[in-house]
């Protein structure tokens, strides 16, 4: 439990299954679910480099900055595929190809 | 003990991030992400990254988990009983991915890691303050303009015309 790799793997392990979520989902919504999962792997990460890099504050305002930032992105992408929705009626990333109306 | 509820914690982090990208359901989806963000939650804990386990919760678990249900409670007819979301091309990208953890695991099992000595602090939250106001009070202040314009954006992109 205390070390490193093992949080390592972890954040490894869920940022694939991000990876595999934004690749494979059609769903604007569902992709959006894993760039959270990026994000919070990403977390882990920083956060398990500052715990065994000797308590170095830094990764935990990385790590806050992260969050603030999935917040603002999770609204914005949220806002796009409502209207999204509003201009196509379906949120299917790959039936959405046409930049006009 | 510790070690027990540890590695409770991976595995449901890791079991609901697969039903995240695995389930048939958009919702069931959007479930097992609420499980997988408590589960990051607790990782944070072990971590003694005591502030940010409490940031995790009320931005992730009560910000955004919220948004997205609310985007998939806005772009799906009511009438739509079982709102279904197929994937596509699930074999190459799970080739690929599964390329890309073996990368990733073969890279961490075999670097040299340096774990340095540190005591456990009593609380994270004063020393994030201290750094937060003082190195990293530029990066801070574009951080609320940036939430400033998201915000903005975000209204207005989402209002109907007229």
């Amino acid at each position: 439990m205390d070390s490193l790799t093992n949080y390592l793997l972890v954040g490894a392990i869920l940022f694939s299954l991000g990876l595999y979520g934004v690749v494979t989902r059609r769903n604007g919504v569902a992709v959006l679910m894993g760039v959270e999962l990026i994000l919070n792997a990403a977390n882990v990460n920083f956060l398990a480099f500052a715990r065994f890099g000797g308590m170095n504050m830094a990764g935990h305002v990385y790590a806050l900055f992260v969050i603030v930032l999935a917040a603002a992105e999770a609204a914005v992408a949220l806002a796009i595929i409502i209207n999204i929705f509003n201009n196509f009626n379906t949120i299917n990333v790959d039936e959405v190809s046409e930049l006009r109306q | 003990m510790a070690d027990m509820v540890f590695w409770i914690i991976v595995g449901i982090t890791i079991g609901s991030a697969f039903m995240v990208v695995q389930s048939k359901s958009l919702l069931y989806s959007a479930y097992a992400l609420l499980f997988t963000f408590v589960g990051v939650t607790g990782l944070y804990v072990f971590l003694w990254a005591d502030f940010l386990a409490v940031v995790q919760v009320v931005v992730y678990v009560g910000g955004i988990l919220v948004l997205i249900i609310f985007g998939i409670m806005l772009t799906n007819k009511i009438t739509s009983v079982n709102i279904s979301h197929a994937s596509m091309q699930k074999s190459a990208g799970a080739i690929v991915v599964l390329g890309f953890v073996g990368v990733l695991g073969y890279m961490v099992f075999n670097t040299p890691w340096v774990e340095l000595a540190n005591v456990e602090p009593a609380q994270t939250a004063e020393s994030l303050g201290h750094l937060l106001m003082m190195d990293y009070l530029l990066p801070f202040e574009a951080a609320s303009l940036l939430l400033l314009g998201a915000l903005i954006g975000a209204t207005t992109l989402s209002r109907k015309e007229n």
